[in-house]
């Protein structure tokens, strides 16, 4: 796969931060954004963020002609730990990779830097052990 | 309208075309980028420069200007340690990434896809979020 693409939609989403910062004061962080609808918290512009998110997928689909990816095949049991984890850790360390990744970094906060090494090494640990210790 | 749908609504499309765009809806892709042991693909290295190079010198120009266009001031995290807390998040967070490729963004950007597996993902993550809240009102700091 080209290196164009995954740039082009890095660029896509740095404007939606930055559009995100400059007119409203709000910090991209998903996993932020999530607890605040889960929390019930005051602010309309969360579900309307998440829907926008939620929607653009398929309009991307329909214009390129690409096939929606499949997901990776596993059972419910890993898939359920996962998003356990994701959850618990993202809210623990005070965001994921885009809030402390694209956010942060582009805060140049040393706190998100660490929070991504951490976060990105733990998760090459993790595929390696699975890959190719666990099979 | 503006503040509250409009623009969040924009910028969320944007955010999820980009997504989509760079491939990191796909479990495989960002699988493929956490397995430095196999035949890594720099993708998500592709996605962080791209957005950090509008981000890094975009954000400094927007705080140059004192306040939002559309609202009265900045809504910054206050918290600048590098705590326990902080890492063991981020290592619990990476361990759930790596078992099966989806980070909060792309697992919600995938719900669109209809899958089951990304619906129990999300089901799961909010789970999640709810028990780290209950957590750490036990254990504060």
């Amino acid at each position: 796969m080209s290196l164009v693409a995954p740039l082009a939609g890095g660029v896509l989403i740095g404007l939606s931060a930055l559009a995100m910062l400059a007119l409203l004061g709000r910090i991209t962080g998903i996993s932020g954004i999530l607890a605040g609808v889960l929390n019930v918290e005051t602010g309309l512009w969360r579900w309307a963020f998440l829907a926008g998110l939620i929607i653009a997928p398929p309009l991307f689909h329909a214009v390129s002609g690409q096939p929606v990816p499949a997901p990776a095949d596993a059972g419910w049991p890993l898939i359920i730990l996962a998003g356990l984890l994701v959850g618990f850790g993202t809210r623990h360390a005070g965001g994921c990779t885009s809030g402390h990744g694209v956010c942060g970094i582009g805060r140049l906060s040393p706190r998100s830097m660490a929070a991504t090494a951490t976060f990105i090494a733990a998760g090459m640990l993790t595929v390696s052990v699975m890959r190719h210790l666990v099979g | 309208m503006l503040r509250q749908i409009l623009i969040p609504l924009l910028c969320g499309l944007v955010f999820g075309f980009g997504l989509a765009l760079s491939g990191m809806t796909d479990t495989q892709v960002v699988l493929g980028f956490l397995d430095i042991s196999g035949d890594w693909n720099p993708a998500l290295l592709m996605v962080m420069a791209g957005a950090l190079a509008v981000t890094i010198p975009g954000f400094r120009l927007a705080q140059k200007r004192g306040t939002p266009f559309f609202s009265t001031q900045f809504f910054l995290p206050a918290s600048r340690a590098i705590e326990a807390k902080l890492l063991i998040g981020s290592v619990i967070f990476g361990i759930g990434w790596g078992l099966y490729g989806y980070c909060p963004g792309p697992a919600l950007a995938a719900l669109s896809s209809l899958a089951w597996q990304p619906l129990l993902f999300v089901v799961a993550m909010a789970a999640g979020v709810y028990l780290e809240k209950l957590y750490s009102a036990k254990r504060p700091g």
